[in-house]
């Protein structure tokens, strides 16, 4: 099966006034449809850049997207004319972002938001596209939709306006669901309600999801495939599977490490309390990477080779990937 | 809603009411009444007939008193007689206030027109040279003194065009009126278009940063309807508030656009009433643009609540 989405050599970068800062370089994935790949990694590590750059929601300036392609359904997004990719956002890319109390318009009302697209892109008329709207609220399991959807974002929960965008999202049954952090902002409860949601429309539309989080629960329990980047660059892809049972990067071990156990957090049945680890040092400014391994300064196993030569990013084993020297 | 306008309506009288009380005692505070300023300046120096114009205008009756007779006047619609023309002070003040509102509407509805595309487009053309332009211009615009501008305005039809409409008669058409009204209102509304120009471009900006709007993007629309129907609704929400108080300062600030133009409005005739000391003329005028400046304020909240949903339903 010919994957739905194909990302090569994807680079981002921000011409600001402290230089070049490269947020995105050289990230390639694929996603098939109906399957889930998840982006995982810390604030600042090129994560909703990516995203953005996939929808082309990049301010240009000062952001430019010097090179890769990215194609949907064998078509470059990044070769197109701007009025293409906008018939193309929201029809057959879309995306939901982190922030679900800021994300929607408080002017308008939820199910205008939602029919304003149906109108766009499947050329509706509004009763049409108010009724796919009420649809689609009852779809993301919204209650009363018929009445939610004459409602303002303010009349709504976090939750409510996360199914909302979902439903907005989702409404021209795009063939892409970029989702940026969408459970972040939300309580855990809700979290889990979100997540299952996006799965159970996922398998319903068979929509391709590129899920961005820094959760590696999240990534547990929903992703096939997952990416981790680190200062704007692959550092590991593999199966899920493979990810969590053997992490190659340093810096992914890193990030497993520093999940507090149940355990350890209440300290209870265990003989010794064990220190969470943590990754010492901070993520490095974009716009002054190390000439090596951008994870060198903070990584323990770090030796000569790593500050100085940058690890090609390659198969360690069965469809595993990674970039570093000592993996 | 009702419930909300008929609060806002017994606000409203509270507020005239001080607005009454300050004005009147103002006046008394200042000093010399019209019986000095005639005793002094024009010559009358029979003191027995200064002591009868106090007498006849009731200006040696307590205070209270005097405030009673006037708002009591007012309740049965009747403002009082000018000390100086001795004519009914509504008879000297009804027409002169459509002129100074046409003027104050000219003016106002130039800087609407002007000011709020302007802001947009300053706005989402941030940092070109258009925008740099347009701020040099809006800058200009707030630093300018409008008589000065209004003064420059008039040297220059007069040096280029030998000619300039003065107000001689009142004009009887429309067009006339907004020939006649709309270099006064250009050079007052310059001003106003400024200040809501910058506002419009400031606001705008932070709206366009906002994540609703990223998420108009997403959604594919076109670059003209998320600058129109998504940003500039919510962006619009402050300048609305700042037209209100613009109205309110128009109405009652052209007294020097009203002179340089010589155009016989009511900010003019007002401060002419001032220096008579004419208490009957000053405080009803002051008390009429009090009303203006108050409905202006209600209508601008009710506005907001049509725009804002947020509003419309805490309340």
């Amino acid at each position: 099966m010919a994957p739905v989405l194909e990302v090569s050599g994807l680079s981002t970068v921000f011409h600001t006034r402290r230089g070049l800062v490269r947020a995105v370089q050289d990230v390639s994935f694929s996603v098939n449809a109906g399957e889930t790949l998840a982006i995982v990694g810390e604030s600042g590590c090129g994560k909703t850049i990516t995203a953005l750059s996939l929808m082309r929601l990049i301010p240009m300036p000062p952001g430019e997207i010097t090179s890769g392609s990215v194609k949907l359904d064998g078509q470059d997004l990044l070769k197109v004319d701007e009025a293409t990719m906008r018939t193309l956002r929201g029809s057959k890319i879309a995306m939901i972002f982190q922030e679900p109390m800021t994300a929607l318009n408080p002017l308008l009302t939820v199910g205008k938001q939602i029919a304003e697209m149906v109108m766009l892109h499947d050329k509706a008329s509004s009763q049409v596209a108010r009724k796919r709207a009420v649809e689609m609220l009852h779809h993301v399991r919204i209650p009363e939709p018929e009445r939610r959807a004459r409602e303002y974002p303010h009349q709504m929960s976090g939750g409510m306006r996360q199914r909302a965008m979902i439903a907005m999202a989702l409404a021209c049954r795009p063939k892409v669901l970029v989702a940026d952090e969408p459970t972040t902002a939300l309580d855990v409860t809700i979290q889990a309600q979100i997540l299952d949601l996006i799965g159970d429309l996922q398998s319903e539309f068979g929509t391709a999801v590129v899920l961005i989080t820094h959760d590696l629960g999240v990534v547990a329990e929903t992703a096939q495939r997952v990416v981790v980047m680190y200062a704007g660059r692959k550092v590991e892809e593999a199966p899920v599977g493979e990810i969590f049972a053997r992490p190659m990067h340093p810096y992914l071990r890193g990030l497993l490490n520093s999940i507090p156990h149940v355990n350890s957090a209440r300290g209870v049945e265990v003989d010794e309390p064990v220190r969470l680890q943590e990754i010492s040092g901070i993520v490095p400014a974009l716009n002054d990477l190390p000439p090596g391994c951008a994870f060198s300064p903070r990584c323990s196993m770090s030796e000569e080779r790593c500050t100085r030569e940058r690890p090609p990013f390659e198969l360690k084993a069965d469809d595993h990937y990674a970039a570093c020297w000592r993996a | 809603m009702l419930t909300y306008i008929i609060r806002r309506l017994l606000l409203m009288v509270v507020t005239l009411f001080g607005v009454s009380v300050v004005i009147f005692l103002l006046l008394r505070i200042v000093p010399g009444n019209i019986a000095d300023i005639l005793f002094d300046s024009a010559g009358l120096i029979d003191p027995a007939e200064k002591a009868k114009i106090v007498a006849d205008l009731g200006l040696d009756l307590p205070l209270p008193q005097q405030y009673a007779q006037w708002i009591g006047g007012l309740f049965r619609g009747d403002l009082g007689f000018s000390y100086v023309s001795e004519k009914p002070v509504l008879d000297e003040i009804a027409p002169r206030i459509p002129i100074t509102a046409r003027l104050a509407a000219l003016a106002l509805f130039f800087s609407i027109v002007a000011g709020v595309p302007l802001g947009v487009i300053s706005a989402v053309r941030q940092n070109s040279g258009l925008d740099y332009g347009l701020r040099v211009l809006s800058l200009s615009g707030l630093s300018m003194p409008s008589f000065w501008l209004g003064l420059l305005i008039l040297m220059f039809c007069v040096h280029f065009f030998g000619t300039i409409p003065i107000y001689d008669r009142a004009p009887e058409t429309f067009w006339a009126w907004f020939a006649m009204l709309a270099i006064p209102a250009a050079a007052v509304g310059f001003r106003s278009s400024a200040l809501i120009m910058r506002l419009t471009r400031s606001s705008m900006l932070e709206v366009l940063g906002q994540d609703f709007v990223r998420t108009a993007r997403s959604k594919g629309l076109s670059e003209a309807n998320v600058t129109y129907n998504h940003a500039l609704r919510n962006a619009v929400l402050p300048v609305i508030t700042t037209i209100g108080i613009e109205t309110a300062f128009l109405f009652g600030g052209l007294i020097v656009t009203e002179t340089v133009f010589n155009i016989p409005g009511v900010a003019r005739f007002l401060v002419e009433a001032i220096r008579w000391r004419d208490y009957p003329m000053v405080q009803n005028l002051v008390l009429f643009i009090a009303i203006i400046v108050v409905t202006v304020n209600l209508i601008v909240d009710l506005i907001y609540m049509v725009v804002d949903p947020r509003i419309r339903y805490s309340e």
